[in-house]
């Protein structure tokens, strides 16, 4: 499956600057593992000591929050865009 | 001159300059604003504070920007008032009541704006943004009226009327989003990155916005004779305003304002149709999950709080609690705050006057503390939750003989109706 991920400013630099990246995998574990492999770092960045999600990184598949879906095993489909958004904003 | 040093980040201490930075580049953990309170000690005073204008200004050395001229409506000095009906009601001793309905535009929003914007000025900026659940817009809009600045504000399409209106009046972009607060703030995360030269006022420029509330302790404190409260109730959205309070107390005494070290007892309130962080409280959880709102406490429909894990984290620390209440229970605590003090405020308020009540009858909230209740929204903005449950108490043709028939009033044995 091919999705399209989104990248926030702060970790553009990690992708040659880029905002969004097409990328392969059958979830969204998948598709940010591809996307480490592809512009090394980004996996230190997005997960903790235990390979979960940092606490204050958000992951969006389809404007809708993974952690509403089944995290990173939620199934990916061809076409869809994968949003990675800091955590700490709004309010 | 400010005193700010730099920026810093919450979680793994990495240092940031004095720009427009809201999330550590490594960890995405939230900044901070570093002060040098030494020379904040020696440059502030309770005469100097006394003498300084009565707005949030006067305590610019805490303030993460000074200007001589700041964008200003006159937010913060509102009335810290004595509750003594409302606590006898509830059963406590010494309440009071931080009336924030009064600031310009009905909301404690304008203390946030005013010292966000005058920052965002500062850096350069000349649109000001933000996303929010209405408060937050109309304050947003307002004060970049008052300075010139283009505005764009974002907002939940399901807003109260009042909310749309007084953001629309304003005459700046107002743009309703189909979907939850949630979904706007994501939206505007996302701008945020495509749009660089917007201020973002709680994104990009978070980090000095979020200091505004700080003012709401200091302000406490200087109307109790620069003394701490025992222990406060603050309503939490993204929490940030409840961590804020707490840093504001202890920054106070950091800095000499306060003869003795404050430990005050911080209680959150939320709705509970929107209680992330009360349920992370109540199950002794360190992970905040994430919901999707349902409450008329619309200011409060965060689902996904950015500062959660700091608000639960400042509750525990301080050996308050929180307490989660029904969109009955805000009603009634909307009017209950209203009949006996003559306070209208809006749901948020009503949340927090319900879980005041809730923490006094599970003996958190005691009767030998002094008290404060934050309420930080106007009535005016909500009148839809109240429509239904209050109107007038008789309608009558306009004659003395139908007035005598439907209206009899004892001034000696009087009581207001609470049902």
């Amino acid at each position: 499956m091919s999705v399209t991920v989104r990248i926030p400013t702060q970790l553009r630099p990690l992708a040659g600057g880029a905002g969004e990246v097409a990328l392969d995998g059958t979830t969204v574990g998948e598709v940010l593992k591809a996307l480490d492999g592809a512009h090394p770092g980004f996996a230190d960045r997005l997960f903790d000591d235990d390979g979960a999600l940092r606490r204050f990184v958000n992951v969006f598949l389809a404007d809708e929050d993974v952690r509403f879906l089944q995290g990173l095993e939620t199934p990916v489909g061809e076409g869809q865009t994968l949003s990675i958004v800091p955590a700490v904003a709004g309010g | 001159m400010d005193y700010v040093t730099g920026l810093r980040c919450r979680e793994c201490g990495r240092q940031y300059p004095v720009e427009a930075l809201n999330i550590c580049d490594y960890c995405f953990g939230p900044l901070e604003v570093v002060y040098d309170y030494d020379a904040v000690a020696a440059a502030t005073s309770r005469e100097k504070i006394a003498a300084g204008p009565q707005t949030i200004w006067r305590y610019s050395e805490l303030l993460p920007v000074s200007d001589p001229v700041p964008i200003d409506l006159g937010a913060g000095c509102t009335p810290l008032v004595r509750a003594d009906r409302l606590a006898a009601e509830l059963g406590l001793g010494e309440l009071w009541v931080k009336n924030d309905t009064v600031n310009p535009t009905g909301s404690f929003k304008d203390r946030v704006v005013s010292v966000a914007l005058t920052k965002a000025r500062q850096l350069g900026f000349k649109v000001a943004a933000c996303a929010s659940t209405g408060n937050l817009a109309n304050s947003v809009a307002a004060h970049a009226a008052r300075a010139g600045m283009v505005s764009v504000v974002f907002i939940p399409s399901d807003l109260e009327v009042a909310k749309v209106v007084t953001t629309a009046v304003y005459g700046g972009n107002s743009v309703a989003v189909e979907g939850t607060y949630d979904d706007v703030n994501r939206l505007c995360a996302e701008l945020s990155s495509e749009h660089p030269s917007w201020a973002f006022v709680n994104v990009n420029i978070r980090t000095y916005y979020a200091e505004g509330s700080k003012t709401l302790a200091f302000e406490v404190a200087e109307q109790l004779g620069w003394r701490a409260p025992d222990h406060v109730v603050v309503p939490v959205a993204s929490g940030s305003q409840l961590t804020k309070v707490a840093k504001g107390f202890s920054e106070l005494y950091k800095v000499g304002l306060l003869d003795e070290e404050p430990h005050v007892r911080i209680s959150g309130a939320q709705a509970a149709g929107c209680s992330p962080v009360a349920t992370a409280y109540a199950d002794g959880a360190d992970v905040i999950r994430p919901v999707k709102p349902h409450t008329i406490a619309k200011s409060l429909a965060i689902g996904n709080p950015a500062d959660g894990w700091y608000a639960l984290k400042t509750v525990r620390d301080s050996g308050g609690a929180f307490a989660a209440v029904t969109d009955e229970e805000i009603i009634e605590g909307i009017r209950l705050l209203a009949r006996t003090e003559g306070i209208f405020a809006e749901t948020a308020g009503g949340v927090t006057i319900a879980s005041l009540m809730k923490l006094v009858a599970s003996g958190v909230v005691r009767p030998d503390e002094r008290v404060v209740a934050y309420v930080t929204g106007n009535g005016l903005k909500t009148v839809e939750a109240l429509a239904p449950v209050v109107g007038p108490t008789a309608t009558i043709a306009p004659t003395l003989q139908a007035f005598a028939a439907a209206v009899d009033v004892d001034a000696d044995n009087y009581t207001r109706s609470s049902t």
